[in-house]
């Protein structure tokens, strides 16, 4: 096997060394009723070509772009990966190092992290941004969390437009805790009612998303008001969409104590939901509640600047149980790879490319109505929005598949309230000629 | 040492990303529109980050330079202990980026959806045969976030039989994941105490155990390199009392093929498939944690599951008992597919590659015992356990032979873990090291040994060669700067 170097008078030699027998004699430590009896029973060795043969097999399955049209986001965005990005995170400099416990030998991994920690700063409008954290849910639940240590209080409000997987990490994260989670629900705009939220000093935190599930924007700065009328409370801002704020106004200048969603949008292929990564930023007076890892600036002896692992005493490896979370292991490579992906766009370039998914979501969302359809919220979007389509549509909705077209995401079993509902979602990936398409196969 | 690996060469600086190009540059081929604009309403509109605009070449270059100030198992060997540093197949990269499956988006209707849903499939099945463990979940997107959902299994389960157990039992020489993800389920860490010989003495446990304990934490072989030999007896104990066995499959590597994780009494278990196999681990993540656990657990495991009926692939969320979801989706798919890989590259040879990584790790041991302290002197599993000791008589420490090993080419080990041993070096080479490799790694700390007789200021000052040289860590926590 190409991957073990050793050779049997390798093995017979370092065998004479230790002093044993054979490979079997190097497990004496293990009592034999503790021994396994069988074989593995896996699947004989494939050589290299007949697993990429199996391998391009199964990845023929799949419907993908370009030859399936998919009209779906709920969380995981097709946007256009430069090649730049591809190749750099194959740098196996990057790729095939472990966390930097060493720093003098990490720079390149921690000034990348510093760099993705300070961009990731400036796009969501806070103070500090943390390394990572898996995906865009578990940094909320790991949000929420954080504002019941920061207040001790024992209950926590989240929208129910916030992705409903979401909530349900919520929820499993919450499960073995003293503390309530209670949903807010829906205005007829598409956004979060708040008019019912009562007792504000009894929550630790309050979670929307914007854009929200339904693709509206959600009006952050009179949520936030409401929610700081209360001092204690922490405003939490949820996102799946981060390339939303190249345009909108960030939640951090719009009140937002956290902010944290997922970042794959940001060069990170949809890879069946993962890897992405989880994107956590706060106000500077939570920096040592924030779960995670955190890179600071430092110097070495000679005084050049250089980068470290830092604020560690909030993490589980020297804190244990009484750490901040319990997380080791983060996203640090689709970090790097949100970090190339923010800077090969620039300022400029983000702006531009927000306006485009805007603009095209914008378009199909009008030629939709114009066709006839209600959109029955009428708050501005991101690049999703949600279409009624009539009554029995799911029959179309199975021809469309046969023709190669995903007409969106059902509603229905997540908002059993909102039957026919559709969620549609269109970047820039997407032509004129592909929405037109659609437009004339669900109108036919 | 004739070839010394670390060497000195061109370093080249490289300014912070905001530091370099200039407003108007892009490194990105922007589409023209092809629909017309609908400008969004001027209150919603904020000023844009203030990113830089830089070129495709500034971003390339910026890129490359900071790579090469960093070192991966591809730069040599990396003999970080629990961490699994082994080689990662170039192989599963191609699989890994097929279009077909990187760009599958995850609400994709099912039957549109059959070749990745077969991976995931087929993966649990391999895992569980490796493990012994029959039911398997991919969704964990690390080894601490398996941990977790694993304390959520024993709380599903004891609430089950409506017990509402406060501790769990968790040795001296865990991780400290085990602790916290404990503590996020409300259970109190109870710390039980390793015996001389460095393992779990079953009356210890025994005298811990009791009907409010969840249960216990166990990682197999241990921290120490060690393969605990009593935890046949030691999960009757914890059984016998309404608990049940964790075991942190970090260190999985030392016994695939060697041993069956339920014949041990084990109930659940995480794998983490960015060490045992073979995945790339970033420069921290992206991991991948996946829970194996029996028969009489799966019904907690978390939904959806991927389930095989008539012939198709499909997605089930009916399993009412379930803890709910860890991740959004499926987990860190694109690292299952590595190891999917791995695993049908490997075949049956993943008992030979636990079988040469715990050849490997003996070899350093004995070729390393007269130099340095060994504070376990026992036939050690895939990693061994030295200390400074001898070293300390010349004013040099575990960091400094750590840091003076960077010079010399080679990544140290892991430093000051477990926390039972003082001044640790806990070493794994994993089988992937050719033996010529490892005396090199021999040689070379042999050398530094004999360094710190006769010149230990060599120690003191390393590491020399690197692009820096020891980082003041007590001001980046004092006046932390964490964005620039």
């Amino acid at each position: 096997m190409r991957y073990l170097p050793h050779t049997q008078e390798d093995i017979a030699d370092m065998l004479k060394k230790i002093g044993a027998g054979s490979l079997d004699d190097l497990f004496t430590s293990i009592p034999d009723d503790c021994r396994r009896k069988s074989d593995l029973d896996l699947p004989q060795a494939k050589t290299e070509w007949e697993l990429n043969r199996h391998m391009s097999g199964l990845a023929e399955q799949m419907a993908v772009c370009p030859d399936y049209k998919v009209f779906i986001g709920a969380g995981s965005y097709d946007h256009y990966i430069p090649e730049v990005i591809k190749q750099l995170l194959g740098r196996s400099e990057f790729f095939t190092a472990y966390t930097p416990y060493q720093p003098e030998m990490s720079q390149g991994t921690l000034q990348a992290i510093y760099e993705y920690q300070t961009l990731t700063t400036r796009l969501l409008g806070l103070d500090v941004a943390n390394a990572s954290m898996y995906d865009g849910a578990s940094s909320l639940a790991e949000a929420l969390l954080m504002s019941v240590r920061i207040t001790r209080r024992k209950k926590v409000a989240i929208s129910r437009l916030i992705h409903p997987l979401y909530r349900q990490v919520v929820r499993t994260y919450f499960a073995p805790t003293e503390f309530e989670v209670v949903e807010l629900p829906v205005l007829e705009s598409g956004q979060t009612d708040m008019t019912g939220l009562q007792d504000l000093e009894t929550f630790a935190g309050v979670a929307v998303q914007s854009p929200n599930y339904f693709g509206c924007i959600e009006n952050l700065s009179a949520l936030g008001e409401k929610i700081h009328s209360d001092n204690k409370t922490l405003f939490i801002v949820s996102f799946t969409e981060p390339l939303a704020y190249g345009i909108l106004k960030n939640p951090g200048s719009l009140g937002a104590d956290i902010a944290c969603g997922e970042g794959q949008s940001l060069g990170v292929p949809s890879s069946f939901g993962g890897p992405g990564l989880g994107m956590f930023a706060a106000k500077k007076t939570y920096m040592r509640n924030m779960p995670g890892r955190l890179v600071g600036r430092t110097q070495d002896i000679e005084g050049k600047r250089g980068f470290v692992l830092t604020l560690s005493t909030r993490e589980q490896h020297i804190r244990r149980e009484k750490a901040t979370s319990n997380i080791c292991s983060n996203q640090g490579l689709c970090a790097t790879a949100a970090a190339m992906y923010m800077a090969t766009l620039g300022g400029t370039g983000i702006r531009k490319l927000a306006e485009l998914n805007h603009d095209k979501a914008a378009y199909l969302q009008n030629e939709l109505k114009t066709a006839g359809f209600e959109v029955p919220f009428d708050t501005p979007v991101f690049n999703e929005f949600v279409v009624k389509f009539p009554e029995g549509f799911e029959k179309t909705y199975a021809n469309l598949l046969a023709k190669k077209i995903v007409p969106g995401l059902s509603l229905t079993p997540d908002y059993p309230e909102f039957p026919d509902y559709y969620l549609l979602c269109v970047t820039e990936t997407m032509d004129k000629a592909d929405m037109d398409l659609l437009v004339k196969e669900v109108t036919s | 040492m004739k070839d010394l690996m670390g060497s000195t060469g061109l370093i080249l600086n490289e300014p912070l990303l905001w530091e370099k190009g200039k407003k108007g540059r892009t490194g990105f081929s922007l589409p023209n529109s092809d629909v017309p604009s609908s400008p969004l309403v001027e209150e919603l509109i904020g000023v844009g980050p203030d990113f830089p605009d830089l070129s495709e070449v500034d971003v390339v270059r910026h890129y490359t330079h900071l790579s090469t100030w960093n070192f991966g198992v591809d730069s040599g060997m990396y003999p970080l202990g629990s961490c699994t540093m082994k080689y990662n197949p170039k192989t599963n990269e191609r699989q890994a980026s097929l279009p077909g499956l990187a760009q599958a988006h995850p609400l994709l209707p099912t039957e549109l959806a059959q070749g990745v849903l077969r991976i995931m499939f087929d993966l649990e099945k391999h895992l569980a045969e490796i493990t012994g463990l029959p039911a398997v979940t991919l969704q964990p997107a690390a080894g601490a976030q398996g941990e977790l959902t694993g304390m959520l299994l024993f709380y599903a389960f004891h609430m089950m039989n409506k017990e509402r157990r406060t501790k769990i039992l968790i040795p001296d020489t865990a991780h400290g994941t085990n602790p916290a993800s404990a503590a996020l389920c409300g259970f109190r860490s109870i710390s039980v105490a390793s015996n001389a010989q460095g393992v779990l003495s079953p009356d210890d446990v025994d005298a811990l155990m009791d009907e409010d304990t969840a249960g216990i934490m166990v990682t197999n072989p241990n921290t120490l390199g060690l393969f605990e030999e009593h935890i046949k007896q030691i999960s009757d104990i914890v059984h016998a009392k309404g608990g049940l066995v964790y075991a942190d499959g970090a260190n999985m590597n030392a016994v695939m093929g060697m041993v069956n994780m339920a014949d041990l009494g084990v109930d659940v278990l995480h794998l983490n498939l960015h060490k045992t196999f073979s995945t790339p681990h970033g420069g921290g993540g992206p991991g991948s944690g996946p829970v194996c656990v029996t028969k009489r657990l799966e019904p907690f495991l978390p939904v959806p599951r991927v389930v095989h009926v008539q012939g198709r692939y499909e997605l089930s969320y009916d399993f009412p008992e379930s803890i709910g979801k860890v991740h959004a989706f499926y987990g860190n798919f694109g690292i299952q597919i590595r190891a999917y890989s791995y695993i049908l590259s490997m075949g049956d040879q993943l008992k030979t590659a636990s079988q040469l990584a715990v050849l490997n790790a003996n070899y350093l041991k004995e070729s390393l015992r007269d130099i340095f302290h060994l504070p376990y002197d026992r036939p050690c599993m895939h990693e061994c356990v030295f200390t400074d000791k001898h070293q300390q008589a010349y004013k040099v420490s575990t960091l400094d032979i750590a840091k003076r090993l960077i010079d010399y080419g080679f990544h140290p080990p892991t430093v000051y873990f477990p926390l039972v041993v003082q001044g640790a070096l806990m070493m794994e080479p994993t089988e992937t090291e050719s033996k010529e490799d490892l005396d090199r790694f021999i040689e070379a700390l042999r050398q530094i040994a004999q360094e710190a007789k006769d010149n230990p200021d060599l120690l003191l000052q390393a590491p020399v060669k690197t692009k820096v040289r020891r980082l003041d860590e007590t001001m980046a926590a004092r006046k932390p700067c964490l964005a620039g």
